[in-house]
């Protein structure tokens, strides 16, 4: 292709006060295709689109469109041009309707009267142009997330927007929601707008992209052409050094170690029906399966968090009667929500209060008076032992990255003697780079004698640490596989058999 | 659990050590980020302080007699009922909750300790007991309707204020009970002067305050306080038993009222049923001018005892400049928003 550049972006750099987010960074995109626009966290690649869509100005650099110097100044002004953004986090209101969500601040009226039925047709004119299966006049908050994102992207294109920025859409999507989306990318792409696509996810970077380029600290560091995109090349280009894939965990034979858990017949009103599984001392356990299958429903329910319909759990022999959280941790089970920072952390609390806080009556005295100094020093000798780089014990958990943060939540469950640590998603939103250190850490761990369950939709993770793998489907383990005899496609091919049933 | 793991040894890493230039790098960059934090985190309090100071300084000059004992220790006297409260309450907000059922159910405090020593005639230890008693029992009733009802704390409290408003005039017949003739000693514990020159209601609000403070910071009570204000799902996850801490919370909030009743009976000697609707709204305000976050996370007993001195000192401080009642409120109300946007100013600043 050497069609002109839709967009242009050139030599773009921007500073904040003590840190140089971008330098010199340039990239274009022309219609008709999907450039991947990837890096690590922390790459500049949010603080690139801020400027694109006039949220952040540049301090140096130039933007073009359709050959023409242009300034954004405000992302009304982006949207206009015809370059609009679809952000992480959605901005819907969940109590307007599809309609009344697309067209917010450009109502149809007659007189001085809004014009609901002129809203309603002018809605189902643009979703059906798009492919769009969706009700004009239902209720947003009652939509999938999937669903939400279309209404977003019929938002976007309702602007006739010639560039279309999508940052990380499929993370809260399910594997279907997905294709559904990657259709609607195919249609876009083949009706001549350029989207600009951001993701961590290389499987999504592989299928879609006709372009890649790659940011690293801010800085440019290359665009490969369709013919040059290799996944393991990017990941290198992403993190500055060479990362195997294709690792597997040390081949240990765990099933003569004795039974710290059993979990028989687990049942919720909701989902599961009947999840039985076996976790050794010293093993690590993965936990494969579709979303939905029941993963994080079978932790939930072990762990008394969310209520249970039946089952027997067992904790190193005793029957454990299991009815809240606390139950659980006072039998050495710690829970690593995939829900990092809305589940698993205090973000405006310090390193110290994150660390201690499932141990805290430990660190107190009888009448509950804290004992801050041990506290701290606990908290300093866990900052040591995970390498959590953060400048001290008192910095905001918030403004640590996504591995070290995660560091803290297996700090605190260390600090709390855990013996048995459940992972859900142990490395979602964490770097390419840092995962590598957390598979390291969670083999350690397990060498310790802590057991682990690893809870992950990326297969190359749970064939990297786990020494068997349990494969759930429909709320039931449909197969349990040693890793030796586990790759990629067998355990797909039981999942989405045990889904048919 | 069985097996002694090594619980005071964490994982160790064998392979490699921390890089030492890191560590030696980051030293002084530390101690700065320390301070900034610290900085950071006292602000609200650093401008409560000064608009306090401000505010002292400017009725000394202007006021005439503002600056002089008398007038002081009745400016003390008289946010001693509303900084009890408003200590209280510091808990149940940095939670992330709101209690306003706190005037009125000081009210209902006084009223029993009223009926227990006047009409009843029990003695007056029993009849504080009761007052505080009384509101701990309703501070435990929020708490059960809160978690156990899961209603919102909002509507669990204005249900309990008007409860205990309406109680509190069905109690007394809706007449003041006196306590000059059963208790003509009753008086002394607010207006006594156990420390010369001070009144004992002073004192009091002194040792409430200080343990206030010693429980906020000092205790797991505290931490979990402001963990559950934070974020109560991780809390909950975490082991804790946030259910049962929300509820001693409350009832914690509640013993504080009770305490506001007794001090607050003993001042005027009497109960007065009709009073305490709207001294809730003036401790909720006097935590927030102190800092503490209405979302919850974050919050001092400094501040609100700040925040409750600047509402009277700024009251008093009108008066004696002959400024009417109606704009003494306007003023207030002022006060109250310019607190909390520089609050949000700076959150904005920090995001």
């Amino acid at each position: 292709m050497t069609t002109a550049p839709r967009l242009e972006l050139a030599g773009i750099s921007k500073g904040f006060p003590g840190v140089r987010a971008l330098k010199d960074v340039s990239l274009d995109v022309r219609s008709g295709e999907v450039l991947a626009l990837v890096g690590e966290n922390g790459a500049g690649k949010s603080t690139l689109m801020k400027i694109l869509s006039g949220i952040y100005t540049r301090d140096a650099g130039r933007i073009y469109f359709d050959g023409v110097e242009v300034e954004v100044d405000s992302p009304l002004h982006a949207q206009e041009m015809g370059v609009s953004i679809i952000h992480q986090e959605m901005n819907l209101m969940p109590d307007l309707t599809v309609a009344q969500n697309i067209f917010i601040r450009r109502e149809p009226r007659r007189g001085p009267f809004l014009s609901e039925a002129q809203l309603t047709r002018k809605t189902a004119e643009l979703l059906g142009r798009l492919g769009i299966d969706l009700d004009p006049k239902q209720l947003v908050g009652e939509l999938t997330i999937a669903k939400q994102q279309m209404v977003e992207i019929a938002k976007a294109l309702s602007f006739n927007a010639k560039v279309l920025i999508m940052d990380e859409p499929t993370s809260a999507l399910t594997d279907s929601e997905v294709e559904t989306l990657f259709t609607l990318i195919e249609q876009l792409r083949a009706r001549g707008t350029g989207i600009i696509y951001i993701s961590h996810r290389m499987d999504e970077v592989r299928r879609l992209a006709d372009r890649v380029t790659v940011l690293r600290d801010g800085e440019f560091i290359g665009t490969l052409e369709k013919a040059e995109i290799d996944i393991p090349t990017i990941i290198e280009m992403m993190v500055g050094r060479h990362i195997d894939e294709n690792a597997r965990p040390a081949a240990r034979e765990h099933l003569g170690d004795p039974v710290v858990l059993k979990v028989e017949e687990l049942r919720t009103r909701s989902l599961l029906k009947g999840v039985s599984f076996e976790l050794h001392r010293g093993e690590i356990l993965g936990f494969a399966g579709l979303m939905g299958a029941g993963r994080t429903e079978t932790a939930r329910a072990m762990i008394g968090a969310d209520p249970r319909d039946g089952g027997t759990i067992t904790v190193n022999g005793r029957a454990a009667d299991i009815k809240q959280p606390a139950d659980a941790v006072k039998l050495g089970i710690g829970y690593l929500s995939e829900d990092r920072k809305l589940l698993g952390l205090m973000l405006e609390q310090d390193v110290t209060f994150n660390t201690v806080l499932a141990s805290l009556p430990g660190h107190a005295n009888a009448l509950g008076w804290m004992r801050d100094s041990q506290t701290k020093a606990r908290a300093e000798e866990y900052v040591k032992a995970l390498r959590i780089k953060t400048p001290s014990v008192t910095q905001t958990v918030k403004l640590l990255s996504g591995g070290n943060q995660q560091k803290v939540v297996i700090a605190k469950w260390l600090l709390r003697d855990c013996d048995v640590l459940i992972f859900d998603e142990p490395t979602r939103g964490i770097d390419v780079g840092a995962k590598e250190e957390i598979y390291q850490l969670l083999q350690r761990l397990a060498a310790s004698g802590k057991s682990i369950i690893v809870i992950s939709s990326e297969l190359p993770e749970i064939l990297r640490v786990a020494n068997r793998i349990v494969v759930m489907a429909n709320g039931q383990v449909v197969g349990t596989l040693r890793n030796e005899e586990a790759s990629q496609k067998k355990i797909m091919e039981l999942a989405a058999h045990g889904e048919e049933h | 659990m069985n097996a002694p793991t090594q619980s005071s040894t964490p994982v160790t890493d064998t392979n490699e050590p921390l890089e030492e230039g890191v560590g030696a790098a980051t030293g002084q960059h530390n101690r700065r980020m320390r301070v900034r934090a610290f900085a950071r985190r006292q602000m609200q309090q650093s401008l409560a302080f000064g608009t306090l100071a401000v505010l002292i300084a400017f009725f000394s000059i202007f006021g005439n007699n503002f600056f002089s004992w008398s007038n002081i220790s009745g400016v003390l006297l008289a946010t001693a009922v509303v900084a009890i409260l408003a200590l209280g309450t510091t808990f149940v907000i940095i939670t992330g909750g709101i209690d306003l059922s706190i005037g009125t159910g000081m009210t209902m405090a006084s009223v029993t300790t009223g009926v227990m020593v006047v009409n009843l005639g029990l003695p007056v230890w029993l009849g504080i007991v009761g007052g505080v008693a009384t509101g701990a029992a309703m501070g435990l009733a929020n708490g059960l309707n809160i978690t156990f009802l899961k209603l919102p704390p909002f509507i669990a409290t204005l249900a309990m204020m008007m409860i205990a408003q309406g109680l509190a005039l069905i109690v007394s017949g809706i007449r003041p009970i006196y306590f000059s003739t059963a208790a003509p000693n009753f008086r002394q514990i607010a207006l006594g002067t156990v420390v010369p020159g001070l009144p004992n209601a002073v004192l009091i609000t002194v040792v409430v305050a200080v343990l206030a403070y010693l429980l906020l910071t000092k205790t797991v009570f505290g931490r979990y306080t402001f963990a559950i204000g934070s974020n109560e799902e991780a809390t909950r996850l975490s082991g804790v038993n946030t259910r049962n801490w929300k509820i001693a919370i409350y009832t914690l909030s509640g013993v504080f009222t009770g305490t506001a009743g007794v001090v607050m009976a003993s001042r005027l000697d009497s109960a007065q049923p009709q009073l305490g609707l709207g001294y809730e709204l003036q401790a909720i305000a006097a935590v927030v001018i102190g800092g503490t976050s209405l979302l919850g996370g974050r919050g001092s007993m400094l501040g609100t005892v700040i925040g409750a001195l600047i509402m009277s000192v700024l009251i008093n401080g009108l008066r004696i400049m002959s400024i009417q009642t109606e704009w003494q409120n306007v003023v207030v109300g002022f006060v109250i928003l310019i607190a909390v946007f520089s609050d949000s100013l700076r959150n904005r600043s920090r995001a």
